[in-house]
């Protein structure tokens, strides 16, 4: 099946007062139809900027995107100017913001928040528009919506805002949601709520999801594939089960070790030593390099290509080029692996 | 383990006057122990009153009603300036967020050095100095950290110069509101770690607020889980985890995503029938050795059997 959009070596750079910065370095990624790709990746990893790029918010003149293609519906986004990527912006594509405390405007009802979009894009009535955005409200699971309707954001609890913002996300049945860290500011029981509602309508509206957290936990949860971004790039990419199950790039074995499991009480978890490069001069070679203790001396002087490890599953680490040494994951990891499944059966 | 009590809390209060809306209830009357050595963790979703109680234990509020007694001494009872001072050494707290709680426009060494001056714990600049020069190691930092501001450092190395700030008087019990929250997953693992670390080397005793349950369960010995300004379960935290009575715990245990994708596939979620909560009458019992529901006397028959 064709994918519904493909990422091609994006390029995102920022202009600032101390250089500039190299954000997002080369992604490249595809989405089919009615899938949840999940970015995952730290503070500073790219991981927004690259859904920003999408949406065309990279603000010019400090943000550029000096290389690349976006290409959804034949079209290439990323040549589109404000105008044309008005039309396309909340229609086609739509996002689902971190903060649903500052992602509603304060001063308007809810009702006519969610209308806005109906009747610039689909061209409705007010009377149409009302009716739609009933159903919308129904459909996130709002109690009373012809009283919440006529509503201001703050008589809303996070969790009810986050449902109100899906609302106007799906308004126009967009074919790509993008949601940026849609539950990380809500509680865990609310979080559970919020995520089974998006994986609910996605089986009745069928479209494709990119979901963007650091919570690897919520990512093994809701994705199909997932994406892990290190400092501007894609450094592994596979369905979820050949990222948690069979990890290849050592920061990925990082970032699975660093979570303590069930039955891990007595031993150190696994931190990363370090902190993320400066992405206004990045590192030769694998950004990761300085923080890998797998690091071989190639890292450090050449960047490593992707490498496919199955049709779904690839990884930019030099350890699986034929000639490198065989590297085990970390004992941790690998416990962890075994440790999981266990765990998963002590519950369920 | 031998356990000698550091802290106990009875019958906690912490009523907010909310002018025309009344009194909010933060904390209603909340009782636990924490013995010497042990990590106790106090979970709880936003707004249950666990921030409050840390806040409310060391004194940042003055208690509406109840009492902390801390070495065998009530912290809230009238205090002379000097036992205020003495108490202060002993008990310390680490925040939540990095980037509020260190003072921007006074360097690295200032920052730590603080309590020191105040406690007068270095006989001149030269100790002072060599003192902080070894926190900062202890922490994971170098010498050279001492003279920049906090705006030269990431997230988690901030979070580091609060630890040695609260490690430079020397305290037995640390209070640590959400200290990881803030941070990223990789670099929480590094500040567990040091917390840790510290507290075997120094017998810390903490107490570690949050709302990460797989991150508490980790750090902690035994467990306490608020809900709208009471504790509803409190256990070791294998049996919390393994074996939860109150429908609240066991709500909350079942909405924690697992980084395993397989287990999330078979998920079930328990779901928790807020307006059923009803704790007349209740309190919180002892269903078997050390573990603790609250409940009404009936309740607790049916748990046990």
């Amino acid at each position: 099946m064709d994918p519904i959009l493909d990422v091609k070596n994006l390029n995102v750079t920022f202009d600032t007062y101390g250089g500039k910065v190299q954000a997002v370095r080369g992604v490249n990624f595809s989405l089919k139809k009615g899938e949840t790709l999940a970015i995952v990746g730290e503070s500073g990893s790219g991981k927004s900027v690259t859904t920003k790029a999408l949406m065309g918010l990279i603000k010019k003149p400090a943000g550029k995107i000096p290389e690349g293609e976006i290409l959804f519906d034949g079209k290439d986004l990323a040549k589109l100017d404000n105008k044309q990527m008005q039309k396309i912006r909340g229609k086609d594509l739509s996002m689902i913001f971190q903060d649903p405390m500052t992602s509603l405007n304060p001063t308007m009802k809810i009702g006519k928040q969610i209308m806005e979009g109906l009747i610039l894009h689909q061209k409705l009535s007010k009377q149409q528009a009302k009716e739609r955005a009933l159903e919308l409200l129904n459909l996130v699971g709002i109690p009373y919506p012809e009283k919440r309707m006529n509503q201001y954001p703050h008589q809303f609890s996070g969790g009810m805002r986050q449902r109100v913002v899906i609302a106007i996300a799906l308004a126009c049945n967009p074919k790509v949601l993008i949601a940026d860290e849609p539950t990380t500011a809500l509680d865990v029981t609310i979080q559970a709520q919020i995520i089974e509602l998006m994986k609910d309508i996605q089986k009745k509206m069928d479209t494709s999801i990119i979901f963007i957290t650091h919570d690897l936990g919520v990512v093994a949860n809701v994705a199909d594939r997932v994406a892990v971004m290190y400092a501007g790039k894609i450094v592994e990419i596979g369905t979820v089960d050949d990222v948690f199950y069979n990890p290849k790039h050592p920061y990925t074995w990082g970032l699975l070790g660093s979570l303590p499991t069930v039955d891990s009480n007595e031993e150190k978890l696994m931190a990363i030593p370090g902190t993320p490069p400066d992405l206004i001069h990045p590192p030769k070679g694998d950004a990761f390099a300085a923080r890998n203790e797998f690091a071989l001396a190639i890292d450090f002087e050449e960047e490593p290509p992707m490498f496919k490890v199955s049709d779904t599953h690839s990884a930019a680490t030099w350890l699986l080029h034929e000639n490198a040494p065989d590297i085990e994951p970390p004992a941790t990891v690998k416990k962890r692996m075994a440790g999981i499944s266990v765990e998963g059966e002590r519950q369920s | 383990m031998k356990q000698e009590k550091i802290l106990e809390v009875k019958d906690l209060k912490q009523h907010f006057d909310a002018g025309k809306k009344g009194v909010i209830k933060a904390v209603d009357g909340i009782s636990f122990d924490i013995y010497r050595g042990e990590t106790f963790g106090l979970v709880g979703e936003s707004g249950c009153g666990k921030s409050t109680t840390g806040r409310t234990i060391i004194r940042l509020y003055n208690a509406t009603n109840g009492e902390v007694i801390f070495n065998g001494k009530d912290v809230h009872s009238a205090k002379s300036k000097k036992d205020l001072k003495a108490f202060n050494r002993q008990m310390q707290m680490i925040f939540q967020d990095p980037y509020a709680s260190l003072n921007p426009r006074m360097t690295v060494k200032d920052i730590i050095a603080e309590g020191m001056d105040i406690h007068g714990l270095a006989k001149n600049d030269q100790e002072k100095t060599a003192r902080v020069h070894e926190l900062l190691e202890t922490v994971g930092l170098n010498k050279q950290h001492a003279s920049r501001y906090p705006h030269e450092f990431s997230g988690g190395q901030r979070q580091r110069i609060g630890i040695a700030r609260a490690l430079a008087v020397d305290p037995e019990f640390i209070i640590a509101d959400e200290p990881i929250s803030a941070l990223d997953v990789s670099i929480q693992a590094q500040v567990v770690n040091l917390l840790k670390e510290l507290q075997q080397e120094r017998g810390l005793t903490y107490l570690f607020i949050a709302h990460d349950l797989s991150m508490v369960k980790y750090i902690s010995d035994r467990i306490a889980v608020m809900y709208a300004g009471r504790i509803v379960e409190l256990a070791e935290s294998d049996e919390l985890y393994n074996n939860p009575l109150h429908s609240y715990t066991k709500s909350l245990l079942s909405a924690i995503p697992v980084p395993d994708p397989e287990f999330e596939r078979n998920r079930e979620r328990v779901l928790f029938d807020h307006s059923s909560y009803n704790p007349e009458g209740s309190e919180l019992r002892e269903v078997k050795a050390g573990h603790w529901v609250l409940c009404t006397e009936e309740e607790m028959k049916q748990y046990q059997v």
